[in-house]
């Protein structure tokens, strides 16, 4: 996984998105999910671009159902910026790079 | 400002990367503006890349997913030298030649433009249709099925996409309520027959949705019986919609002709009414709207341009007068 990106779980969640420095996205995604794999590489080069100013993770709905269920994510790709641990924005469905960028870029 | 390319082909689902596969061939290295990621069918692939089992496309006889189909595609027309953009032509101006297309700030040229930008789903406009996507309200049953494991859920349409969406809704549903406004489907027979036989799955009639109920998520939906002006609840924490497409054509409003609906409007196989420029696929297509019939169209837009470009007296490079197939 490129550099720049977490994998979280229910396990590591709260220690990894409470505690994180910076902002932290937060891509809720399964492999069957086709919208999914297209963002995958946008994440990526946004991890790259932001290096420093924002974190990436990565939940797998399939494995992670606590975490899944405590943010009521009935849709996936959802992604959810936190800052200071809370939820800043929240943006359901697959989106273009720029339109990530303009997304969250108020928040970083 | 870009050199000028032989042609530019605007989407990507089975006609555009058709069309690419034979422009590619032609010697003509298209560039596909394949448009970009979302959940809904408006993405790179098209609306195939949200369904499951391709079951009627010639030459998979257990059949092939939506997704691996359209990578399939766009592999071999990648093969034989075609080039993807992954964004969305923002603008476009056919009033001169070489056309001119605009990706955000960008300008492209192509001396020929091939139009496969497809249909989009309709939704059914209700206030606040957009604020539940996400919470119970879904775009993409392939995506969201799992997170309805036990639910009782609902999808509105008559046609096969409804019957797909609502047959693959049962792998995870306790129970799918197709809601119809008539009172027979326009399926397939095979379809029909599937879904009649599955127990999970219940029709309800000459209906239509007419309130979503629940505010932080679906939680209902308010439908009226179009006969009899009834209305009732129905319990449902998810909805799927496959009530139709509209084109994808408002990048070319007021510079091709298009039809009541918004079609494109061709003539002479692909040619649309700007010469040069030619259209394939679900976007000129209300009537066969599959996967082979776009495909088909793909190839006949390909071979247009090609024709044309050979009979135009300026410089471009193509070197073989005609292509042998």
């Amino acid at each position: 996984m490129a550099e720049g990106i977490t994998t979280l779980t229910d396990a590591t969640f709260d220690e990894e998105v409470k505690g994180s420095e910076e902002p932290i996205l937060v891509d809720f995604w399964a492999d069957w999910c086709g919208p999914c794999k297209l963002i995958a590489p946008i994440l990526e080069e946004l991890a790259t671009e932001y290096g420093g100013k924002l974190r990436i993770g990565k939940l797998d709905v399939d494995d992670n159902p606590a975490v899944t269920g405590r943010f009521s994510v009935m849709s996936i790709p959802t992604l959810i910026l936190f800052k200071d641990g809370d939820v800043a924005t929240r943006l359901v469905g697959a989106k273009g790079k720029n339109q990530l960028r303009q997304e969250i870029e108020a928040f970083l | 400002m870009s050199d000028i390319r032989d042609v530019i082909i605007i989407g990507s689902g089975p006609a555009g990367l058709t069309a690419a596969i034979y422009a590619a061939r032609a010697n003509l290295a298209p560039l596909v503006i394949e448009g970009e990621p979302s959940s809904t069918s408006d993405q790179p692939g098209g609306q195939l890349m949200l369904t499951t089992d391709i079951e009627n496309y010639p030459g998979f006889v257990d059949g092939i997913q939506g997704p691996e189909l359209m990578d399939t595609f766009r592999k071999q027309a990648a093969r034989f030298g075609a080039e993807y953009l992954t964004a969305k032509a923002t603008q476009v101006d056919f009033s001169t030649r070489p056309f001119s297309l605009w990706v955000e700030d960008e300008e492209l040229r192509a001396r020929s433009v091939i139009i496969s930008t497809g249909a989009r789903s309709l939704m059914l406009g209700l206030p606040n249709e957009l604020e539940l996507v996400g919470h119970g309200v879904s775009t993409c049953a392939t995506c969201d099925g799992f997170f309805f494991r036990g639910h009782t859920i609902a999808v509105v349409g008559g046609g096969d996409s409804a019957l797909e969406e609502a047959l693959f809704l049962t792998k995870f549903a306790d129970k799918v309520s197709v809601i119809h406004r008539r009172d027979a489907l326009r399926a397939s027979k095979i379809m029909q027959n599937r879904a009649f036989a599955n127990a999970k799955i219940e029709f309800v009639w000459d209906s239509v949705v007419s309130e979503l109920l629940g505010t932080e998520r679906l939680e209902g939906l308010r439908l009226r019986n179009v006969k009899s002006g009834k209305e009732s609840d129905l319990a449902a924490t998810g909805l799927f919609v496959a009530i139709g497409h509209v084109p994808n054509t408002a990048l070319f409003a007021g510079q091709l002709d298009m039809d009541d609906a918004g079609y494109l409007i061709t003539h002479d196989g692909t040619r649309t009414n700007v010469e040069g420029v030619f259209a394939s696929g679900d976007v000129q297509d209300h009537v066969y709207r599959q996967a082979i019939t776009a495909a088909g169209s793909g190839c006949m837009a390909a071979i247009d341009a090609e024709r044309w470009l050979e009979s135009q007296p300026h410089e471009h490079h193509i070197e073989a007068t005609t292509t042998d197939w």
